[in-house]
């Protein structure tokens, strides 16, 4: 993983409630095995016709919105199935951080893991970024993850919270398997006294089912 | 004396491997991780990548379920995947499976289904215990008062290296039921019922417990349908507390602890309801005597109504947001505030899913349909959850009783809910579906979904129109 820390992109905004991970990349393309590519799958029913050409309604086809790195969107951003094609699919396509007023947990959850930065601020805020994304395009945002904040042009800064922990994955760039991995001693030590519930090797018996 | 604690208290309590600090998050153990084919591969991956072995392969499941066909076997008893990007997937979770020791139920096989179906199938899914998938329905394990939810991809790598999870602990929330429903009143619209009013994302950053007189009566396979749905109403996890239904259910079944073993299971499962005066962060009510089927409207599943009541107005949404979406989800959906649902043409009914694909749900469909014939409109797709439910409903004589009503009886797998195979509702038709999510395009392109529950789709496919089921009790 990349180490996060500051930078400044240009923001798009999709100022829509309750964006389900459905949306954000259809099931027909999750029957991948790797992660490469993605990204072509993002939003693709907003995103392509029925032809499979660019929908130039669409807010990321729009030229002036190219090379966006920060997404706005609304409440809720994430909801529903916990595929981590999501968060894949977002950064593939070039996003860094997901700005909305709330994030599903699963997808906040996932987001961090792979270095995708899901920012949540107040509705206010929300609605000021919005309009300064829709009046101008080109408008560019500067997340501070050391220090905690996002700057906007004329220097206004907006505070936000992130998880200790994450932040310190996300800023040296190391997976959090690797702290998991050194839980190994605690792990043997909770074993020892909680012996297994169950064996999927071996069934206790091949007894009734209904 | 200890305060008094709730049942994901214990639960949780009894699996902190390292507990949390300001600094450092919580680390639990997990003692089942079920797995399937589309959210494994990259998991995998990462092992292969890192030189690591999987933990704990006797605590972890393998499952083909969501790319897989649901069309009739061929003259060797085989299920054909005719789609090669499905098959190369299917056949990377064998070789997966195989390479790292992990048991598999494979495609077709008597044991394959939806994952959320077979654990507790299998009486793998215990009181007490955690479980984690790369699949947000995992909340449907919390029916037998584990603490059961949805993972991605990451952490699946987590689970099968460490058998552990990093995790903060979540808030709980209280979510009582009381009452008792009323004839053509279902588990399905109990859940509806809370989502609607309490929303999408209602329940985010909670862990639900059901309770209440209305879920003490229900029957384990209820209670699924209803945690089942807890991710719908944005908690990661519901749970229910075990009692003698749980108990009951879980007896004898494959995976079940057995003799004393057993004994000692059950005196402990005991301990794990919630104790008298314990305290929740938050409270959600419903009351069940007023409950009515329901039904959604719109394009996510807090989008529903009481059968009977017309679709909402823009006059009836709280602000701006929820406006726009209204208006975007009635786009979509081709309907118009204000106008009632019932007797809306429709062109499919799907029965099935970790939903609804349990052998109650099936027997209540086939009860209705029983002696009746499905409209000329509609085409009607019953998938079994499991070959264990397939099997079993065709001892049982379900299969004859679909068949001649007109439906198509399948084989098992999750089909029309994801769409991930040829099932799929064809772009701009309607259909009445037992699954759990209505987004744009969940049951294929173009696709209108109209949730409920099984007895009020088998209702609309007798008359090809939204129908409340009430009307049509004998
Ligand atoms: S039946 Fe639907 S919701 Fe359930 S696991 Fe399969 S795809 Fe997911």
């Amino acid at each position: 993983m990349e180490p996060v820390k500051t930078f400044a992109g240009k923001a798009v905004a999709l100022p829509i409630d309750n964006i389900d991970t459905d949306q954000v990349i259809p099931a027909k393309y999750l029957k991948v095995t790797d992660k490469s590519g993605l990204g072509e799958g993002l939003f693709s029913v907003w995103r392509y016709n029925e032809d499979g050409s660019p929908n130039p309604d669409f807010v990321l086809n729009r030229p002036e919105c190219a090379g966006a790195t920060i997404l706005v969107a609304g409440r809720n951003f994430g909801s529903g199935s916990s595929r981590e094609h999501a968060p894949w699919a977002l950064q593939d396509y070039g996003f860094k951080a997901v700005i909305a007023p709330s994030f599903a947990d699963i997808f906040r959850g996932n987001a961090l893991k792979i270095g995708l930065l899901p920012i949540a601020v107040d509705e206010e805020v929300y609605h000021q970024l919005v309009s300064m994304c829709e009046e101008d395009p080109s408008t560019t945002i500067t997340i501070d993850l050391p220090n905690q904040k996002i700057v906007l042009e004329g220097n206004q800064e907006i505070g936000f919270n992130i998880d200790p922990f994450a932040k310190h994955c996300l800023m040296e760039g190391v997976d959090q398997l690797g702290f998991l991995l050194k839980e190994k001693d605690n792990v043997l030590s909770f074993e020892a006294k909680n012996p297994s519930r169950i064996n999927t090797l071996a069934p206790a018996a091949n007894a009734r089912i209904y | 004396m200890t305060a008094p604690q709730t049942l994901f208290d214990k639960v949780w309590n009894a699996h902190i491997v390292r507990p949390q600090t300001a600094e450092t998050p919580g680390v639990i153990y997990i003692d089942l991780h079920l797995i399937h084919e589309v959210t494994s591969p990259q998991a995998f991956t990462q092992l292969r990548e890192k030189g690591l072995k999987v933990r704990r392969p006797d605590l972890t499941l393998a499952t083909m379920d969501h790319s897989t066909p649901t069309t009739p076997r061929n003259e060797l008893g085989i299920i054909p995947v005719l789609d090669p990007v499905a098959a190369n997937q299917l056949n990377q979770l064998e070789k997966n499976c195989a390479e790292f020791g992990i048991p598999l139920f494979k495609l077709g096989s008597e044991n394959q289904g939806i994952v959320h179906i077979i654990g507790p199938e299998q009486g793998l899914t215990q009181p007490g215990m955690t479980i984690v998938c790369g699949d947000s329905h995992t909340s449907t394990h919390g029916a037998f008062g584990a603490l059961a939810f949805g993972i991605g991809t990451s952490e699946v790598a987590h689970v099968l290296a460490t058998q552990c999870l990093i995790q903060n602990r979540p808030k709980t929330c209280a979510v009582r039921v009381d009452g008792t429903l009323r004839p053509g009143v279902t588990a399905k619209d109990i859940i509806l019922g809370i989502i609607a009013k309490y929303g999408t994302g209602g329940g985010t950053g909670y862990v639900f417990e059901y309770m209440g007189s209305a879920i003490r009566a229900l029957s384990m396979e209820e209670r699924m349908t209803i945690c089942n749905m807890s991710i719908e109403g944005g908690a990661r996890a519901g749970m229910i507390a075990p009692d003698d239904t749980t108990i009951n259910y879980i007896a004898g079944r494959p995976f079940a602890p057995q003799g004393e073993a057993w004994e000692r299971a059950v005196a402990y499962w005991r301990t794990l309801p919630t104790d008298e005066g314990a305290v929740f962060d938050h409270e959600m009510t419903l009351n069940a005597d007023e409950l009515v089927p329901m039904i959604t409207y719109g394009t996510n599943p807090g989008m529903g109504i009481p059968i009977d009541k017309p679709v909402p107005t823009f006059d009836d949404m709280p602000d701006a947001g929820s406006r726009q979406e209204l208006d975007k989800a009635l786009k979509y959906m081709e309907l118009e505030p204000g106008k009632p649902l019932l007797g809306h043409k429709i062109d499919m009914v799907f029965i099935g899913s970790c939903t609804n694909g349990r052998i109650s749900d099936l027997r209540q469909a086939a009860n209705f349909l029983k002696g009746r014939k499905i409209a000329d409109n509609v085409r009607v797709m019953v998938v079994p959850g499991s070959q264990r439910v397939r099997a079993q409903a065709e001892k049982e004589g379900l299969d004859k009783i679909f068949k001649e009503a007109g439906a198509e009886w399948r084989e098992a797998g999750c089909s029309a809910c994801l769409a991930m195979n040829d099932d799929k509702v064809p772009p701009g038709k309607y259909a009445v579906s037992t699954s759990n999510r209505n987004f744009v395009g969940r049951q294929g392109p173009g696709a209108r979904t109209f949730l409920a529950s099984p007895l009020t789709a088998a209702a609309s496919a007798v008359t090809g129109k939204v129908t409340d089921p009430r009307t049509m009790l004998s």
